[in-house]
């Protein structure tokens, strides 16, 4: 392990880089950039869950005036159906060009069935209502319970689930010892069937686009997303533009959590430009992103736990079924694979289903689909705990994973940070204090664990000196949440700088390496590795440098604080060449100095967390509110804590707002009935408490800096502990999010109101 | 259908436009007046990213329409820093951490601006339920309640 010690900079809070474009209104989003000539595209969407399209006649909508080009799936490349899957990272083409036009059926309402580019936005919307589809309308599902059912409306007819057309379109399992056998050793065994609904990433910023193609097919795509390499591997996959010729400009990102690793607008805005011969704008609006963007799936989940008198847990069955929406590709890995993972259980199954149903087509959302399978698995452990009346952290701790176990997803874990939190959590001032009087409101606290593999993969940094000596490091990760200052943190550490000197760009598809998305709890972990050993390139020949300078070995010289200088007396007596000074030397002594890295980073240690939640209950309202929180994460190494902490806190308002109020409502007719910020009822401000975090550094011996992912692992635990929580207040168990107002008062009613009369 | 013609004041300066009838204020900001410092997140009064102020009371530029600005004064994120000078908000914010992916920033640091305005003395619940009206996904909202805080604790002492 080559951990650098003594940090200036690495573990600082500095001022991140980009920070003051985006205090004073400068930072670039997509929706704000503009272009001469530009004219504006909007989507004509399905108002049916399910429908045949007959024929679309798109004359009346040309013939407006100032509509200048209309899309249909026919302009879209087909990657049929039977030829097999067509990977792009986790994505299938025969997926994606489905669902970002309708080919043959309308899936979802929202499903985008033409598109129209015109001189204004108006006339752009206006040309949709001119455009005639024939619809045959067909039967629908939409929960999974209907999706599933033998007499179910089919999606996709040509998929078998168990030689049967089915809804069903995948299935895995994890499995370790025998299940049977190990049910039978337990003297306490719990089986609990639980549902959450599906919850919307909640970005602020809307998918937004905006894209140029030349007469010769160069294309331009400035666009919010969580990866510019994506973006442009996808729209050239759907539009038949060759990579080579799609330079895909990262906007600053306004949020995404997974929710930007696809497009919906790219190909539809390029296929408009090219047709059009103008630049193309498109921006949804709010009802847009919530009625054919993400969400997460909803689950029906059932877990069932043994453990003996002694408190081990012995057996553990867990099956998961996640809704996909219109298209295969539900983050069962996620629930099934993580669900279990902080545990050291001899006897394990855990089976995820993926199934589609009319719902526009799941994104990944923040440690896709462990919250799921944690919500489940964490609130049955705490039924174990009580029936053996074991504290419900002592209990996790007699059962933790730790270095040597093995996984059921695979791996046998290297040294890990889980005892550390389970530990942090139970000594935290939070786990010791009262629960105090809550005046008439019932309290509760509540613990759960959670876990997420964390990711490593390409990625690819250049670091150039400038002529007057400082810095600038480009990678190819949109910075979502800070990403920036911990890399000026590592770089200027490095170089013995400080940090104002290194500037960090994000780099556009066609001046950097290809990087992969920000997904994954991934980017700190793998750009840092590229940016330290371009920078470690960049002290080598600083070091050559020097020594051509003083005629001397390059062994003899070493870098520190931003110098070079003889590595001792005997080398030779020389003032020490500052980096500046190098770099003004640089045209004479071999010209400009950068260095570059590529890697397919290895390495990624997965992430744990212990939250520990307190709720108080308005029992005339049925509102549970979260009144005091502490986050315990294993963060590897923090390496600007300001930004981990934001993470861990990000995550958990998140959780809150799964676990206590946002859900999808449908209509009778299967639309989405709150689909605004109004009634899709995210956390606001007044609705939390200030977020205590605890970071454990047990550094990842696989990485420079020691860095573990941690954007993910933060809401994995939430929607467990809170449940836990009311459990702990109401002496009644929810095993069905959001546990909203007139759900809890639901609950109330009955032997609560009995003791009240 | 003509444009209608609009003279009001921006940020302390004189300021024409021309814009439909049915245009927002926030279509106006980002539109003629190139000021995209406003973001629009829901256009719906919903997420607070396009806050402003009119003669210093806090709207969503979405819910106004532009020719409603006519004879009175706006301010928006673009007016907060006087020159190189950052607003004590600004500066803090980036102190503390207080922004993530940025969206939300601008209007919350007019909403906040605002807020220290009117009291600058907020508990921490006046400052939570000021701050409802505008959405934030990324931070939890803690940081930028602390920063808030100190703000004002900072602008008081001087």
């Amino acid at each position: 392990m080559n951990l650098v010690t003594n940090n200036k900079w690495i573990g600082q809070r500095t001022i991140r880089p980009d920070g003051m474009d985006k205090v004073t209104g400068r930072a670039q989003f997509a929706a704000d950039t503009t272009m001469p000539g530009q004219i504006w595209g909007k989507v004509l969407r399905s108002p049916h869950p399910h429908a045949r399209i007959r024929s679309i006649d798109t004359s009346k909508a040309e013939k407006l005036p100032g509509v200048k080009a209309v899309v249909t799936s026919k302009d879209i490349v087909d990657f049929p159906i039977e030829k097999g899957a067509v990977m792009l990272g986790i994505q299938d083409m025969r997926w994606m060009c489905r669902n970002v036009m309708a080919r043959d059926k309308a899936l979802f309402p929202g499903h985008p069935v033409a598109a129209v580019a015109a001189t204004t936005e108006a006339i752009a919307a206006e040309a949709c209502k001119l455009i005639e589809v024939d619809y045959e309308v067909l039967p629908w599902a939409i929960e999974i319970d209907d999706a599933l059912k033998s007499d179910a409306p089919i999606l996709h007819e040509f998929n078998k689930f168990d030689g049967k057309p089915s809804n069903i379109v995948g299935r895995l399992e994890h499995k370790k010892g025998d299940i049977e056998q190990g049910f039978k050793k337990a003297d306490i065994v719990i089986e609990r069937t639980f549902t959450t609904r599906p919850v919307h990433q909640g970005y602020i910023e809307p998918h937004a686009c905006l894209i140029s193609v030349a007469p010769d097919g160069k294309t331009t795509i400035w666009s919010s997303s969580q990866g510019q390499f994506m973006v442009r591997a996808m729209t050239a996959y759907l539009t038949g533009i060759p990579q080579s010729d799609i330079r895909a400009i990262p906007a600053e990102i306004g949020g995404g959590f997974g929710g930007k690793t696809i497009v919906y607008l790219e190909p539809l805005a390029t296929l408009l430009a090219k047709k059009s011969g103008r630049p193309v704008k498109m921006v949804m609006t709010r009802e847009e992103v919530m009625r054919a963007t993400g969400p997460t799936s909803g689950s029906k989940s059932t877990v069932k736990i043994g453990a003996t008198k002694d408190g081990r847990i012995v057996a553990a069955h867990g099956t998961f079924y996640l809704q996909a929406g219109a298209f295969p590709g539900s983050p069962i890995r996620g629930a099934a694979g993580c669900s279990l993972t902080p545990y050291d259980i001899p006897n394990l199954l855990s089976e995820g289903y993926d199934v589609c149903s009319n719902r526009s087509k799941v994104a990944a959302y923040r440690a896709p689909g462990a919250p799921i399978g944690a919500y489940a698995v964490e609130c049955v452990l705490d039924e174990v705990a009580e029936a053996l009346k074991m504290d419900p952290l002592d209990f996790r701790l007699k059962n933790a994973a730790k270095e040597g176990t093995k996984a059921a997803h695979g791996p046998v874990f290297p040294r890990i940070g889980y005892i550390e939190t389970v530990e942090a959590a139970k000594a935290s001032p939070h786990y010791a204090a009262p629960l105090g009087d809550g005046h008439g409101k019932l309290r509760g606290r509540g613990t759960a664990s959670g876990f997420w593999f964390n990711a490593g993969g390409e990625s690819s940094a250049q670091v150039n000196i400038t002529e007057d000596g400082n810095v600038v490091v480009t990678t190819g990760h949109p910075d979502i949440g800070g990403s920036r200052a911990g890399i000026a943190n590592i770089c200027a550490e490095l170089l013995g700088i400080d940090y104002r000197r290194v500037s960090v760009i994000i780099g556009d598809t066609q001046t950097v390496g290809f990087s992969n998305l920000t997904g994954g709890s991934r980017v700190l972990f793998a750009s840092a590795m590229v940016v330290t050993q371009s920078t470690e390139k960049i002290i080598q020949t600083l070091r050559e440098r020097a020594a051509k300078i003083w005629e001397i070995d390059p062994e003899a010289v070493k870098w520190e604080n931003g110098a070079a200088h003889p590595v001792s007396p005997n080398a030779g007596q020389f003032e020490p060449l500052t980096l500046e000074e190098l770099a003004e030397k640089a045209p004479a002594m071999g010209g400009p100095i950068g260095a570059g890295v590529q890697l397919n980073t290895q390495g990624a240690d997965g992430g744990f967390g212990t939250h520990v939640c307190d709720v108080e209950i308005d029992v005339d309202l049925g509102i549970a509110r979260v009144i005091r929180y502490t986050a315990v994460q294993d963060v590897g190494r923090a390496i600007h804590p300001g930004y981990v902490e934001g993470q861990l806190q990000g995550g958990v308002a998140q959780g809150i707002g799964w676990a206590l109020n946002e859900e999808y409502i449908y209509t009778k007719e299967g639309k989405v009935d709150n689909p605004g910020f109004l009634d899709y009822r995210m956390p606001v401000c007044s609705d939390l408490p200030m977020i205590d975090c605890i970071m454990v550094e047990i550094p990842n011996p696989k990485h420079p800096q020691g860095v573990k992912g941690v954007g993910e692992v933060p809401l994995v635990p939430v929607m467990a502990a809170v449940a836990n929580a009311i459990y702990n207040a109401l002496g009644k168990r929810f095993y069905a999010l959001p546990m909203s107002p007139p759900k809890v008062l639901e609950k109330l009613e009955g032997p609560m109101q009995q003791a009240a009369e | 259908m003509a444009k209608v013609h609009v003279t009001t004041s921006i940020n302390g300066e004189p300021m024409e436009f021309l814009c439909e009838p049915s245009d927002t204020m926030l279509d106006a900001l980002r539109g003629p007046l190139a000021l995209t410092g406003s973001k629009e997140g829901c256009a719906s009064g919903d997420c607070g990213a396009c806050s402003i102020t009119v003669d210093d009371r806090l709207v969503c530029s979405c819910l106004m329409l532009a020719v409603e600005s006519e004879g009175h004064e706006i301010r928006t994120i673009e007016g907060l820093a006087q020159g190189e000078k950052l607003h004590p908000l600004q500066q803090k914010f980036l102190e503390m951490a207080a922004l993530q992916c940025g969206i939300c920033t601008s209007g919350m640091l007019v909403a906040s601006d605002a807020l220290l305005k009117k009291n600058p003395d907020p508990s921490e619940e006046e400052v939570r339920f000021w701050l409802a009206g505008n959405l934030c996904r990324c931070t939890g909202y803690d940081k930028i309640v602390r920063a808030v805080m100190e703000t004002a604790a900072e602008m008081r002492a001087q």
